[in-house]
């Protein structure tokens, strides 16, 4: 039991820590620009695959730093030409073009690299066992992974509250009119904002694609789960989408880890009864209600608390 | 937008005047799909028939939200495949009592599913409008579909639930066996769905939800509590939606979780925004295109599903109004008399464009089969995607089409501008 918390905690902490990476990001450009970008997700699968293919041209330690920067670039691409264009017909063709963005990154990523998932491995430096606690392996690369998120999220912590690019976004994320009326170019801030937040997804791709499946569905099953967590922390709150994605990070871990069912814990119902809902949910195990426990949580936020965790507005 | 504020004794006029003409659209509508069988009689066709009568309803209840209300939902299939889900209990229900329920009463239960199921869930998702309700609706659309693989004996896991639609009690002599029964059946239903939703567009219901979607907080200033109108509004298009569903499920005798899935609700998206979600008969033109393509395209192409993302990219950045967006601003030059004054920039137009667009297709067909190796039928044309020269054609087609292309565009931006003055003028453009 205790092994299974601990290795629980640290998977938790670790599967947290990249949502944070995807969420800040995404929460930042929404509060910035009123767009949640759909195609956030997109740019985080376009980063382990961009990641995969340079691992193998150049191997891991440059594709680490080239795979970000080009999802960076291209995530800009998507702000001046695509998103700077569809501001005149509002919100709604924003968030549809991004929508768009996804299904079509999608699809290009399956034509290239195919449907099935593709043989990226975790680097030879980094394939090793970093500890072992109550007999299991815990693998160095997950120990990096985690090393990497919280740096920069620290990173981002300093320029957000220490520099005067943060203070420059921290004021466009309230009052992007007065930014603008005090002489900044805040299209230009949009866009590095928007290639930063891409980049920043792009990483997270490219470091989590050894550990998880890289594969071109990857966006679709994580996209849906950060709008939970950005929702559930608070649309436009930074410390929310911490809270949220280490959250969710560590409730889906432990789920995931749990077998139990309410038959294990009450015993087997009368066979008497026979097939209905009931039995189905006497018989389903913990593991396997893991993917919607997070849609279960967004459900409740929105009952009980519908700004979310620490949002302040409504809307 | 559509129904643009027309003072009450000017609007009844017109009503009055084109009265026929209304009525007659309805009456053509109904005689094409009468007729439609009997022109293109092959089983092929048929099939593809009565899928397109089904996204029409599909799409039509889906524009409620979008369109009507202003509420873009990412999980309009939720409403669809529990529709359809109810719709195959009840016919295995009815069959197995032998309760004497005919076959076309089975989608008002698919309907009577998605209702209910939007009674229960829509109170706390149209709390608000915007953003939050297109997110809401994504996380309750991937809910109940996670939930239906859990829920097995509802939902019949990942192989689904099947029934067999003849063993319902037959009607007049008809068993609903072949597919010309089941086109007839579907085709009903489209043109009472479609009369009943074009109705709901006209009552103060609608009118009250067209009210929300363009200025919520002037509502509550008239008395209305924009959150009971919404929740109206979904509760109409899931119960249409679950009519749809239950077509679907007549039509292939089974019903399974990919109906409630994230792609269903991306489809029917895509249907309602590229055929115009201003106009009532837009959904109609996307569902038809849409669902043409899609049956159209898989078998030429195994990267279809990218053409509609660049289809939809392309409106929502360039036409946000889709197709009866712009067949609708042609009006007021058809009624001026100026159209003729840009037809020829279209005419010009229309060459780089196209040859620009064959680029596009060249290149991508190029990278979906360059392992593959089997050749690309581009207008009869074949090319070899590892061949080097294909891909100096593709680029020459998508550079050179695309700058020629761009001088044309501005050409048509010139000449539109001068028919409009024109039509200003002369009083049919305000």
């Amino acid at each position: 039991m205790a092994e299974l918390i601990v290795i629980s905690t640290l998977n938790g902490v670790l599967f947290g820590m990249l949502l944070f990476l995807l969420s800040s990001g995404l929460t930042v450009i929404f509060s910035m620009m009123g767009v949640l970008n759909f195609a956030h997700a997109s740019f985080y699968m376009l980063g382990a695959f961009f990641g995969f293919q340079l691992t193998r041209w150049i191997g891991f330690w440059p594709a680490l730093v080239i795979a970000p920067l080009l999802v960076g670039v291209v995530g800009m691409g998507v702000e001046r030409y695509g998103l700077r264009n569809t501001h005149k017909h509002g919100h709604v063709a924003e968030l549809l073009l991004t929508f768009g963005l996804a299904f079509a990154i999608e699809e290009i990523v399956s034509m290239i690299w195919g449907k099935s998932p593709v043989d990226y491995r975790v680097p030879a430096a980094l394939d090793f066992p970093a500890f072992t606690i109550f007999s299991t392996n815990y693998p160095a690369y997950k120990i990096f992974m985690l090393v990497v998120s919280v740096v920069i999220f620290i990173a981002l912590l300093v320029t957000l509250k220490r520099t005067r690019v943060g203070l420059i976004v921290q004021a466009a994320l309230t009052h992007p009119s007065m930014v603008g009326h005090l002489g900044h170019n805040v299209g230009r801030v949009f866009m590095l904002v928007f290639g930063v937040g891409s980049a920043l997804a792009g990483l997270a791709g490219v470091i989590a694609g050894p550990s998880l499946v890289t594969q071109s569905d990857m966006a679709a099953l994580l996209g849906p789960i950060l709008f939970v967590v950005i929702v559930f922390g608070g649309l436009g709150s930074l410390p929310g989408a911490f809270i949220a994605s280490l959250l969710i990070g560590l409730i889906q871990t432990f789920a995931v880890a749990l077998n139990g069912s309410l038959a294990s814990v009450f015993g087997p119902l009368d066979p008497s009864l026979g097939a209905s809902p009931l039995t189905d949910i006497w018989n389903v195990t913990i593991a396997q209600i893991a993917p919607i426990l997070p849609y279960l949580l967004l459900v409740l936020v929105l009952i009980f608390r519908p700004m979310g965790l620490l949002g302040t507005r409504e809307s | 937008m559509t129904n643009a504020v027309t003072p009450a004794p000017a609007m009844a006029k017109a009503e009055s005047g084109s009265a026929l003409s209304f009525y007659g659209i309805w009456l053509l509508a109904a005689a094409a799909l009468v007729v439609l069988p009997l022109v293109f009689s092959s089983g092929g066709s048929l099939t593809s028939f009565s899928l397109i009568g089904i996204s029409i309803i599909f799409a039509l209840s889906y524009n409620i939200l979008l369109g009507q209300t202003g509420l873009l939902s990412f999980g309009h299939a939720v409403q669809y495949g529990l529709g359809g889900f109810l719709a195959v209990h009840a016919m295995n229900a009815v069959a197995s009592h032998n309760w004497p329920i005919p076959l076309p009463v089975i989608p008002l239960m698919g309907g009577i599913g998605g209702m209910a199921f939007a009674l229960l869930v829509g109170w706390v998702m149209t709390k608000r409008a915007g953003t939050v309700f297109a997110m809401i609706s994504l996380g309750i659309g991937e809910l109940v579909a996670s939930s239906s693989l859990i829920l097995r004996s509802v939902f019949g896991g990942e192989s689904g639930i099947t029934t067999d639609r003849t063993s319902l009690m037959p009607l007049f002599g008809w068993t609903f066996g072949p597919q010309i029964q089941v086109y007839y059946l579907i085709a009903f239903w489209v043109m009472i769905s479609a009369i009943a939703m074009y109705a709901l567009t006209r009552t103060p219901l609608g009118r009250i939800c067209n009210a929300v979607r363009d200025n919520p907080e002037r509502v509550e200033f008239i008395g209305y509590d924009p959150h009971v109108v919404r929740y109206l509004a979904y509760m109409f298009a899931g119960f249409f939606a679950g009519i749809a569903g239950g077509l679907t499920a007549i039509n292939f005798e089974i019903a399974n979780s990919a109906y409630l899935g994230a792609t269903q609700s991306g489809l029917v998206l895509f249907s309602a925004f590229i055929g115009g979600t201003a106009y009532f008969f837009g959904p109609i033109l996307g569902a038809i295109l849409v669902t043409y393509l899609q049956l159209g395209l898989t078998s030429v192409t195994s990267v279809w599903q990218l053409y509609f993302g660049i289809i939809f990219i392309g409106i929502v950045m360039f036409a946000p109004g889709g197709i009866a967006g712009i067949l609708m601003k042609h009006r007021p030059l058809i009624r001026a008399g100026t159209l003729s004054a840009v037809i020829p920039s279209y005419l010009v137009a229309a060459i780089p464009t196209l040859a620009f667009a064959l680029g596009i297709i060249l290149t991508i067909e190029t990278v979906a089969r360059f392992s593959g190796g089997d050749p690309i039928n581009l207008l009869g044309i074949p090319f070899v995607a590892a061949a080097p020269t294909t891909w100096a054609a593709a680029a020459v087609l998508v550079v050179g089409g695309f700058l020629v292309a761009r001088i044309t565009w501005r050409r048509i931006a010139e000449a539109w501008d001068r028919a409009a003055t024109v039509a200003r003028d002369r009083g049919y453009l305000a």
